[in-house]
């Protein structure tokens, strides 16, 4: 086998290359379109975005290559130094960076400046990768511990040395992978899910919530007083009575074991728990956080929040809906053109494309995203090492939550999370790293004949 | 549960947010057209090109309407964002709270109009030097812009009420009309309303397209949706400046009404009423303010136009319809003669006459204006031998005559509102005398009084039938729309009852005696062969008011007037005068001679108007 392995490129999956092919080239068009003004259109000038982008992009093409033709077990041998090195450099930043908008993330050389956060994605993915491969399969709670560790270092560094809580959101996407690789079990994430459900319900309509723990008087609480102690105290008790009735209720009609009913228990009371808890949770955040978050459920806030915080997502959306089947036209796009969505060649880049290239291009576009993290999920479980296919899961599910999170944000679904959408949205930094991320695996996933560990 | 039940989980989950997201993507983009909507109303700004409205000129091509720059503030409330309110305040010279006040009244609330795309005018028809003040600094005034218009100039001030006055449309108009927008100018009155439709032209649009500091940058797909405004059609007018000037001048200091047609085309010479306002003032920005003075003069009523709204009793102009109606009847000729005893023997002497020859005939009568007369003439034609004594009977077909005159129905002009005037009924009668009411009852009105009243333009409008032995035009101030025909509806002849041509004739000679030697003898013009009639119309509530109905010349008559003059007394006093100046000045361009231009001036600085029009001082009259 061997022998045929001349070429470089031999076992390159060459699907997942022209996919991102196809993602990067029509993420620079769409660049272009974004900061696109008719006025000085002719003109090349590398300080334009359109141009720097298109310098990003030859780096990481250049990138890629240089990932395919270095050695493979150079990423499995250094994961931790790897790993660590970012890690490090992710402190570093908080004191040799630039201040960039409140957050302590960029360090700049002359025009270009960088991101390490970026980084730490597909490091964290190749050190927990290098851990969970590498341990006995039996151990299932040390494992969980050292992978949780492994993902909160650089969340925390992110969150409280950088202040960059968006960028630390994405680390939730190695919960799949661990899922995958049963450490975490299924229902966890289902309570996980519900949770967040329950949270997003119990914030929209805390009003319920204080009817349900409505006071001896029969009188509903004011939903400004939902931080009482006299509503908390009432929300505990409620949650403890569900969890009564409910693991009664599972005791007594459907026979089963105890360890049965505790995790049933544990799912029912984290989401009544955060359902009574999360309105109280949001009072507490930062305002720039609970703005988003009441904004993006449409909950009644000041003229002065809602113009700070629900003006991105309405001229996203507007820019978007505004599009139609087939959209405006490529440079035509008037809310684009005329700067009305903020942020638009990178975090809201989506917009253009709605705009631009209508519900053609936005369904073309997220079906061409889920090709690729399907593909990638089916790659990784075609290999033999468990390194390679714990790396790929954590390189889909990396790509599934930019996804979401971008999208969901653009379309109004999410609040305002800023995050970019791989490939299309401007920086060198996240294109960059998102191409190492990508082809680190493509490149494993090549020596998947070979490779056994 | 084994790995690859959770690739399938992982799969299906990754799909199925995807397939939500479609959902989503589908929902907005495609379903929901708000979003649409929202993009054109932020990212066009939808100029609208006004059309100037048409040029009015008079019957000799002089312009009385055109049109001047003036200029709207436009405000979008939801681009005010960082607007420097207190500055535009200032050079508005309004306050905070009246500024506040502006956007409530557009979006209902501060907080509602800081998401309101929509385009209000903020301040209307602003003059050059304040459009340059504000233009100055528009780039601090957010959300803020200028909209040129167009606005009425007049380059007489004259035919106020005949013109009409432009306005903003009213909501209501907006509401059910698929053609007007707020903002838009609507003719209100004269005119200006009758002749909207071809005095508006046709408003064109551009499509602007806007960034998001509110910058125009440059047209939607270069213009291709634009569309030019068309100028309104010019109208010809049938008013001579001259004479209406004239017309208005003599009237100064006076309440009534003058009325001139040319009874050969029914066209309107002037049409003028006192008091009057120049029509200037009420255009721009002081429209509000002038308008309101105006509406609040109760005793002058300067909106009112008395030459085609008021109505009043003809007096013994009337008395030439009774000579007519009569001898169309067959119970009055030339040599029929009538006694008269300073009244009417058969009525106690009521309604009563003044010293003249006695008995006499219809000649004489007419010119000396004989109270007793008419009472005969009129009771001779109810109390007619054909209806055997059914004095209802006689009273309908004497009221068909009066009817085929223009009188108690709109004679159907042009204006906005023309007058029915007041024509009795025998229901009315039956009501007031009971079922079985006799000629005496209603004997008065033989002479023009009683329930009877003619607006001025009515008046003239059966000076016309007479003049023209038969027949009248529709009166109409328009001859010419544009460039097309003049209305076939104008030439039409509305032929009245009274088809025996002699008796016009018979008519129209007592006529030409009031100039020669009756009542009005001191209005008569050399050279100009005048048929006129005075009247004296007994006014309940003061003094009588003067009128005098006329046509020159005798032969092809060119101009009808009627004049009246509110409390002027007798015909004689003020109405003949007027309308003789009137009738030289239409048919010689000009009033000549000393003693004409006396008679001018006297009528110019008569001052009716300050006396209190609710006391009398000259006893009843009838002639």
């Amino acid at each position: 086998m061997r022998e045929k392995s001349e070429s470089i490129f031999y076992n390159v999956d060459w699907f997942i290359v022209v996919i991102y092919l196809l993602l990067i080239g029509m993420g620079w068009m769409n660049i272009y379109s974004a900061v696109y003004d008719p006025a000085t259109s002719d003109v090349f000038d590398v300080s334009r975005l359109e141009s720097k982008q298109m310098i990003f992009i030859g780096i990481s093409i250049v990138l890629a290559f240089s990932i395919i033709i270095m050695d493979a077990s150079f990423f499995t041998a250094t994961a931790f130094f790897l790993y660590g090195g970012i890690v490090l450099l992710n402190i570093a930043v908080r004191f040799l960076g630039t201040d960039i908008r409140g957050s302590h993330s960029w360090f700049k050389v002359g025009s270009l400046s960088m991101q390490p956060a970026e980084f730490a994605k597909w490091a964290t993915g190749l050190a927990l990768a290098k851990y969970l491969s590498g341990v006995s399969k039996a151990d299932v709670v040390n494992k969980l511990f050292i992978a949780l560790g492994i993902i909160a270092v650089p969340v925390f560094v992110i969150v409280f040395i950088q202040n960059e809580t968006g960028c630390a959101l994405v680390f939730a996407a190695f919960i799949f992978v661990l899922y995958r690789e049963g450490i975490i079990p299924g229902y966890i994430l289902l309570a996980g899910i519900f949770a967040a459900v329950g949270a997003v319900i119990g914030i929209k309509y805390p009003g319920t919530v204080v009817f349900l723990a409505h006071n001896v008087e029969g009188k509903l609480i004011e939903p400004t007083k939902i931080t009482s102690i006299e509503y908390n105290g009432r929300a505990i008790a409620l949650w403890v009575g569900f969890l009564t009735i409910a693991g009664i209720l599972r005791l007594l009609v459907v026979r089963r074991t105890f360890k049965q009913f505790f995790f049933t228990g544990v799912v029912i009371s984290i989401f009544t728990g955060i359902f009574l808890i999360a309105p109280v949770v949001v009072e507490k955040l930062p305002d720039h956080m609970k703005g988003r978050i009441k904004c993006w459920l449409g909950l009644p806030v000041s003229r002065a929040i809602h113009d700070k915080y629900a003006y991105n997502t309405d001229q996203s959306m507007i820019a978007i809906g505004s599009g139609g089947w087939t959209g405006k036209g490529y440079l035509q796009g008037t809310q684009t053109k005329f700067r009305f969505v903020p942020e638009q060649e990178t975090d809201f880049i989506f917009c253009t494309v709605g705009e631009e290239w209508g519900f053609a291009g936005t369904g073309f576009l997220i079906i061409l995203y889920l090709v690729l993290i399907m593909r990638l999920i089916i790659m990784s479980e075609r290999q033999r090492s468990d390194f390679t296919r714990i790396y790929g899961y954590a390189v889909a599910a990396i790509f599934f939550i930019h996804l979401v999170v971008n999208i969901g944000m653009t379309v109004g679904l999410l609040p305002v999370i800023g995050i970019p959408l791989p490939f299309f949205s401007y920086g060198g930094s996240s294109l960059i790293s998102f191409t190492i991320l990508l082809f680190i695996f493509v490149k494993l996933d090549s020596h998947r004949l070979l490779v056994l560990r | 549960m084994n790995p690859n039940a959770k690739r399938s989980i992982l799969l299906a989950f990754a799909g199925l947010v995807v397939l939500l997201y479609g959902f989503r993507l589908f929902y907005i983009q495609v379903v929901d057209d708000k979003y649409k909507l929202d993009a054109r109303n932020q990212a066009f700004l939808y100029v609208t090109d006004y059309p100037p409205r048409g040029t009015i000129y008079d019957r000799n091509g002089k312009k009385l309407v055109h049109n001047q720059v003036a200029y709207d503030l436009m405000v979008v409330p939801r681009q005010m964002k960082g607007c420097d309110t207190a500055n535009l305040c200032a050079i508005l010279n309004i306050t905070r709270e009246e500024f506040n006040a502006r956007l409530i009244k557009f979006s209902g609330s501060l907080s509602e109009s800081a998401k309101d795309y929509r385009t209000y005018i903020f301040e209307s028809q602003m003059l050059p030097e304040l459009n340059a003040r504000i233009l100055e600094r528009l780039y601090k005034f957010k959300g803020f812009y200028v909209q040129t218009r167009t606005v009425r100039k007049y380059t007489y001030p004259i035919a106020a009420h005949l013109l009409g006055y432009v306005g903003e449309v009213n909501q209501s108009l907006v509401d059910t009309s698929s053609y007007y927008r707020p903002g838009d100018y609507i003719g209100k009155s004269g005119i200006e309303k009758s002749y909207e439709e071809a005095l508006r032209g046709i408003k064109g649009v551009q499509i602007k397209m806007r960034d998001v500091h509110n910058n125009i940058k440059g047209s939607f797909k270069n213009g291709a949706y634009d569309t030019a405004s068309i100028k309104g059609q010019d109208l010809i007018c049938t008013l001579d400046a001259d004479l209406q000037l004239l017309g208005e001048k003599l009237m100064v200091n006076k309440r009534g009404g003058i009325a001139a047609i040319d009874p050969s085309t029914g066209e309107i010479l002037a049409l003028v009423t006192s008091p009057t306002y120049d029509p200037n003032i009420l255009v721009g920005r002081d429209f509000s303010k002038n308008y309101q003075l105006l509406s609040e003069d109760t005793l002058g009523l300067p909106l009112i136009n008395r030459a085609s709204q008021s109505f009043y009793p003809p007096g013994s102009t009337f008395k030439l319809m009774d000579a007519l109606i009569a001898q169309q009847e067959g119970v009055l000729d030339e040599n029929t003669q009538y006694p008269c005893h300073s009244g009417f023997p058969l009525n106690h002497g009521m309604p009563g006459c003044h010293a003249h020859a006695s008995p006499l005939a219809m000649d004489y009568a007419i010119a000396q204006s004989c109270n007793s007369y008419f009472s005969y003439v009129f009771k001779s034609i109810i109390d007619n031998k054909k209806y055997h004594g059914d004095t209802q009977a006689g009273f309908e077909a004497w009221r068909k005559y009066i009817l085929s005159f223009g009188v108690g129905v709109r004679v159907g002009t042009d204006l906005p509102f023309d007058a029915k005037g007041s024509l009795p009924t025998q229901a009315h009668y039956d009501k007031v005398f009971g079922k079985h009411w006799h000629t005496m009852n209603v004997i008065s009105l033989g002479i023009g009084q009683a329930e009877l009243s003619l607006t001025p333009l009515q008046m003239c409008n059966v000076v016309c039938s007479i003049a023209n032995r038969g027949y009248f035009y529709a009166p109409h101030v328009i001859r010419k729309i544009g460039n097309a025909n003049p209305l076939e509806k104008w030439s039409l002849r509305h032929y009245t009852l009274v088809t025996n041509k002699q008796a016009y004739e018979n008519v129209i000679s007592g006529m030409a005696n009031v100039m020669k030697e009756g009542t009005a003898r001191a209005s008569a013009i050399r050279g100009i062969d005048m048929c006129g009639k005075t009247g004296t119309a007994q006014n309940p509530h003061g003094d009588n008011h003067s009128v005098f109905v006329c046509f020159a010349p005798r032969i092809n008559p060119k101009i009808c007037v009627a004049v009246l003059v509110e409390n002027g007394g007798q015909g004689a006093w003020w109405s003949a005068p007027i309308a003789s100046l009137m009738v030289e000045q239409y048919l010689t361009g000009k009033v000549s001679g000393d003693d004409r231009n006396a008679i001018k001036k006297r009528m110019e600085e008569g001052n009716l108007i300050d006396i209190d029009p609710t006391i009398k001082k000259t006893n009843p009259a009838y002639w």
